[in-house]
């Protein structure tokens, strides 16, 4: 790790003046992404602002079917969320399959959207919710907030406080890990809302996460395993890799996308 | 450069490091506790698992700054002089360890786990907790036989307690 | 046995410290003044260095040194070498090219050392490192053993035309060209063996300390045996002399082979440390581990196995070319042919065999022994090729097997091997009925209405352990013996230390040498302490590797242990006034046979060590050493049997059971030998599913140089094992063991594939078995 200034933040504005201060700064959450990058010197940032101990950041509230996750809410804290699960387990079922138990432990949400790593679970789950991606400047739609490769609508010093989204009527999340790394080789969310079906896909696009209209279509009119079953995954848009050719992600996105309506009920 | 504050294994203990300077790397150079341990670059393979304000974390992808106040466990604070804890004895009984170094990060997790799920474990869950620690002696085996043994010891009675 | 003795299911007396953080490993030694090292590494395959510029590095905050090749050169500091010296079938001994310890004229293979930085801190150290300016040129380069060896590739060492270290054969060609021409089925099949990384969890890591006032250098290091590192870096690298060199192997954290060799790190962190007047610290990261760390296996081999009409064998043909990497590492040369080559034969009786090894330089991490090293090539090789037969032949592999097999011993195979004790089909048999062989159709019709494609395969091994008798091995090439030595030191209150050259890092001989003396002199366990891994302690050992710690170290306490017992026995005839022969040794006394006369075992120490009242002539003491030299190699064999169930949409392979049925001869402690055939099996496993080192093929950029590619086995990738130990006596020994270390490594992978393509329907199918593969071949087979 190349040489780094820390600096703990107490509230959002904190942050955000801490930020101004250090053009250079990174944003600290968790840090499962960001620490692991530095030490493997890919990232430098001059300093460092922890968010991690910004009450205002963490925490699941509810407001009738409205959900509201603080950026800094960790991955255990949604995975296990009874209140939450009652109302949308699929997002639970999703955080508790990030990375291992002491990765959950740390990482965060925000950290994890913002960050809109191509194998990350969370986009998907975003995206197919409908999710408001929340800064301390403005709402964004997920669809608007997802650009690409670890690329978001996130600007300069901008920060994720929160995601909101209104549970669907179902949703379901299926994930096939890479065999290495765990990150989803392909995950599927799939959510079916009161105006209509949203199906998004994380690990297998060649632009990072996506919507499948093709999918979401079927579903509309059928809900069932088998809708998806024959939909069309054009490889060609598919990232292909040492671990999965682009054939094989299409493949995975149609099965993941049946087994998530399964999990959907 | 910063002075950090902690509180590991019951003791305040403070230390100046840089900032860069990983939790995992105080814990051994600072505070001479070299039971914790590196077995990878990247936040895979579980061995420098402890306990931070009583959850499972990987020191080696945390600042010590980051750690700075906090109350943190660590293998060498699990137990007192002399007793083992009942994961550690379960481990011992069941020959749940061979070269030792990813030794007491899977003790620190199991621990964590046993803790989390109140007794309801099987194999499988022992086996899916699992995934963040990588043992390459063991095959595993007697590590999950030994989880499910401490978990069955440790809730027969009261909840399992650090 | 007693409840400590051989045979017991003692609990080890190591785990505490391990459980209770206090093992201590390489990485975890500090001594006054201690600096810190980083290494600068090439970032090409192949590449000419026109120069190196280390002044912008000096200069960095912290910086103590920066050290290159030219003047460990100048300091006469010794290239690595390889201590098996293999011969061409053209009698020209092969092609060793130099292997500098920093390289300064050419660069070999991504992660080549090529400077030293010393600073204060390891962080500061890295920081330097980059600061190296090393002006590269860069040249191509081939990563592939055949890629390597055709017309127009690049040219990896002067000493070596057309990459080819040895071009070596086995056995009689001729007779098994007539065998193949006279089958009446030849079967024939390329096999794949995948390159993978040992992976122990401890990276290395050595500490090297100078005295200036003594002259003398300590090495601690990560190894699997100390002694031969001070040997071969005090002999051939002219570190120092072995007076003035100290090598200490503490807690070690695994091994499986990659921790024998002797590496760069030891011998420049030594050499930096008395140029720079400070000890010296270098620990691996998990990168460089996948970077520098003797990968292992990496075959590529042609086989035709022919079968007369009652389906037995009556020839084999092997044709392998084996990647040695950039250099040739400790014991590379020996890997392909005397480890592998012999155990062709596997557990069948083949009159004819002939294999020819070619091996080869690439521009990749040098290959050696990793875990089971050769014989799991033999095993899968072999294996896979009985199934393969099976399948055409139209015949039960089980059949096949057992018309096959070796029944008389001692059995002389046309590959030097001559195979002393073993009962294959008992281990067959034993699986078998373990696995419920006979019920399996109805659990793939069941696993098919789950829409589960299921599939069985067994693999039958043999391996060659205890390596080995030492005028064998050193008439086939190798530069050192390959005895053990063993002193046992009887203190004057009766408590018992051992000192052993076998080395422990995993395998519990703390405990089970332990059991050994208590067995023997009915001592508890607790009385003996076992004292290894440091060449001030302990007599000259050659350590730990080839499942060799059990038959070869133990046999040696065996022998010292005679020895202290007939001393022992002395004493306490003389003292009971009784005859030396009427002495026996039980439960820590010394008895005359027949009578009430006893004089216990501390008391027997203390007159040894008073020496008020010895028998006439009698040196005073209780303390023996003894060298055991084996009169053959152990011969461990067994059956496993692999149950898949492949999901046909993701190609996911779910073991659902994995029985193993293993015959190593006696046993010491079943616990432990368990342990080893479980992490055994779950290598063998991560080779058949998980695992492979991949390099880019252009620019030869190692590209699982992390877990984040390099697929490890992880808890949920494993099922729970079922295990059953058959028990031929090895006769060789006079413990009668075999070796437990390396089995499950060499005869899963082949049980495994055998049951997938079983599942699929589709034999095409190399290892590892990634679900994108095994999708691949279900495609294939539609």
């Amino acid at each position: 790790m190349y040489e780094t200034s820390y600096h703990r933040a107490s509230s959002v504005e904190d942050a955000v003046r801490l930020k101004g201060e250090h053009g250079e700064g990174r944003y600290l959450s968790g840090g499962m992404t960001l620490i692991a990058t530095m030490k493997q010197r890919l990232a430098a940032p001059s300093d460092l602002i922890d968010l991690r101990h910004i009450p205002d950041l963490k925490g699941i509230s509810l407001e009738g079917r409205n959900v509201r996750i603080g950026a800094g809410t960790p991955h255990a804290d949604v995975a296990s969320s009874s209140m939450l699960r009652a109302l949308c387990p699929a997002i639970c079922d999703l955080a508790g399959m990030i990375g291992d138990p002491h990765v959950r432990h740390m990482g965060t949400i925000g950290g994890s959207i913002a960050n809109n790593d191509p194998a990350a679970d969370y986009p998907a789950a975003m995206l197919a919710l409908g999710a408001t991606i929340i800064t301390d400047r403005r709402w964004m739609a997920a669809d608007d907030f997802f650009l690409g490769l670890f690329e978001t609508a996130l600007e300069d010093g901008e920060m994720v406080t929160a995601v909101s989204f209104e549970a669907p009527e179902k949703a379901g999340y299926a994930k096939f890990a890479n065999p290495a790394s765990r990150y989803a080789l392909t995950g599927v969310f799939v959510a079916k809302r009161a105006d209509g079906v949203r199906v998004a896909v994380t690990g297998a696009g060649a632009n990072g996460v996506f919507r499948h209209a093709g999918m979401e279509a079927a579903l509309a009119s059928n809900w069932s395993p088998e809708a998806v079953a024959g939909a069309v995954v054009d490889p060609g848009d598919m990232l292909s890799d040492m671990h999965a050719s682009s054939d094989y992600r299409a493949n995975l996105v149609r099965v993941m996308a049946k087994r998530a309506v399964v999990a959907a009920g | 450069m910063a002075k950090v504050t902690l509180t590991v294994n019951g003791r305040t203990v403070s230390g100046d490091c840089d900032d860069r300077m990983l939790l995992v790397h105080f814990i051994r150079e600072k505070l001479g506790l070299t039971g914790t341990h590196v077995g990878c670059d990247t936040t895979q393979c579980g061995a420098c698992v402890v306990h931070m304000d009583g959850r499972s974390v990987k020191s080696c992808s945390i600042l010590a700054v980051q750690a700075a106040g906090s109350t943190v466990t660590t293998i060498e604070g699990l137990s007192s002089q002399g007793e083992l804890h009942p994961v550690q004895a379960a481990f011992k009984e069941h020959h749940g360890l061979q070269c030792g170094f990813c030794t007491p990060g899977m003790v620190m997790t199991a621990v964590d786990m046993i803790n989390r799920h109140g007794g309801k474990l099987d194999e499988n869950t022992v086996r899916h907790e699992l995934e963040g620690n990588i043992c390459r002696c063991t095959g595993y085996h007697n590590i999950v036989k030994a989880v499910l043994s401490a978990n069955a010891e440790m809730h027969t009675g009261r909840q399992a307690a650090e | 046995m007693g409840v400590e003795g051989i045979g017991a299911r003692v609990t080890r007396k190591e785990d505490k410290r391990f459980l209770t953080g206090k093992g201590r490993y390489t990485d975890d030694m500090s001594v006054p003044g201690m600096k810190y090292a980083y290494f600068v590494r090439s970032p090409y395959a192949h590449a000419r260095i026109r120069g190196i510029d280390v002044a912008a590095a000096k200069a960095m905050p912290g910086v103590i040194d920066v050290l290159d090749g030219k003047q460990l050169q100048a300091d006469g500091i010794g290239n690595l070498i390889c201590g098996w010296m293999i011969h061409s079938k053209d009698g020209s001994p092969m092609k060793m090219g130099a292997w500098r310890p920093l390289a300064h004229e050419t660069v070999r293979y991504v992660g080549d050392a090529v400077a030293i930085v010393v600073a204060d801190s390891s962080a500061e150290a890295r920081d330097a490192a980059e600061a190296v300016v090393v002006d590269y040129e860069e040249l191509p380069a081939v990563t592939e053993a055949v890629a390597a060896l055709e017309e127009g590739a690049p040219q990896i060492h002067p000493e070596a035309p057309g990459n080819l270290i040895f071009d070596w054969e086995i056995g009689d060609g001729q007779a098994t060209d007539r065998a193949i021409a006279s089958a009446a089925h030849v079967t024939e099949i390329e096999i794949h063996n995948n390159r993978l990384s040992p992976n122990p969890m401890e990276p290395r890591a050595t500490l090297g300390i100078y005295d200036s006032a003594e002259d003398h250098y300590t090495c601690y290091t990560t190894s699997q045996n100390p002694h031969v590192a001070r040997l071969v870096m005090s002999a051939f690298y002219n570190v120092a002399p072995e007076n003035k060199l100290r090598v200490i192997a503490p807690d070690v954290g695994g091994g499986f082979g990659s921790k024998i060799y002797i590496y760069p790190e030891e011998i420049v962190c030594l050499w930096a440390s008395k140029r720079t007047g400070v000890p010296v610290k270098w620990t691996s990261d998990r990168t460089e581990a996948f970077l520098t760390d003797a990968h292992g296996r990496d075959h590529v081999s042609k086989v035709k196995m022919a079968f007369d009409a009652e389906h037995r064998i009556i020839g084999l043909k092997v044709d392998t070319i084996a990647n040695l990497g950039a250099y040739m590492s400790l014991f590379s040369s020996a890997v392909p042919t005397y480890l592998y080559a012999t155990l062709l034969s596997g557990q069948y009786a083949i009159p004819a065999i002939h294999a020819n090894v070619r091996t080869v330089y690439t521009n990749t991490v040098p290959v050696d022994a990793y875990r089971g090293a050769g014989r799991p090539e033999a095993t899968y090789l072999l294996e896979r090729t009985m199934e393969t037969a099976a399948r055409e032949l139209g015949i039960s592999p089980a059949e096949l097997r057992r018309r096959n097999f070796i029944r008389s011993f001692p059995y002389q195979t046309p590959v030097i091997m001559n195979y002393d004790a073993g009962d294959y089909e008992a281990s067959l048999n034993a699986a078998m009925q373990a696995a419920d062989w006979d019920g399996f159709s109805a659990r793939r019709a069941e696993a098919e209405a789950r829409g589960k494609r299921r599939g069985i395969g067994m693999s039958c091994y043999i391996e060659a352990c205890g390596i080995a008798p030492s005028a064998a091995v050193g008439s086939l090439g190798a530069g050192v013996g390959l005895w053990e030595s063993a002193e046992v030191r009887v203190n004057a209150v009766g408590t018992i230390e051992v000192l052993t050259g076998s080395h422990s890092h995993g395998q519990g001989h703390e405990t089970t040498f332990a059991q050994l003396v208590a067995d023997r002199l009915g001592v508890p366990i607790d009385s003996v302490n076992i004292v290894h891994g440091d060449t001030d302690k302990v007599q000259m050992g050659m350590g730990t590797y080839g499942s060799r710690s059990g038959a070869v170290g133990m046999s040696a306490v065996v022998k010292a242990l005679d020895k202290v017992e007939a001393k022992a026995k002395k004493i306490a005839a003389h003292l009971m006034e009784a005859d030396e022969s009427d002495i026996v040794v039980e439960n820590g006394e010394l008895k005359v046979a027949g009578t009430d006369k006893t004089v216990p075992w501390f008391q027997v120490a203390l007159a040894a060590y008073t020496a008020h009242n010895l028998p006439p002539g009698l040196e005073p003491g209780l303390k023996e050493s003894a060298f055991y030299d084996p009169a053959n190699f152990t011969f461990p064999a067994g059956c496993y049997i692999a149950e898949v169930e492949v999901d046909p949409e993701t190609g996911k392979t779910e073991i659902v059971q994995f029985v193993a049925a293993d015959d190593f001869g006696n046993i010491i402690n079943p616990l432990i030998v368990e342990g080893q055939v479980h992490g055994g099996l779950a290598q063998g496993i991560g080779q058949a599913l998980l695992e492979e080192v991949r390099y880019d093929r252009e620019s030869g950029q190692l590209l699982t140089a992390s877990y984040m590619d390099y697929a490890m086995p992880r808890a949920d990738d494993l099922p729970s094992f079922k295990l059953s130990h058959q028990n031929t006596p090895c006769p060789s020994n006079p413990l009668g063991i075999k070796g437990c270390g390396e089995a499950g490594a060499i005869g899963s992978p082949p049980a495994l594939i055998n049951a997938i393509t079983d599942a699929i329907g589709n034999n095409r199918l190399a290892m590892p078995a990634t679900p994108m593969k095994v999708w691949q071949a279900l495609q294939a087979a539609h």
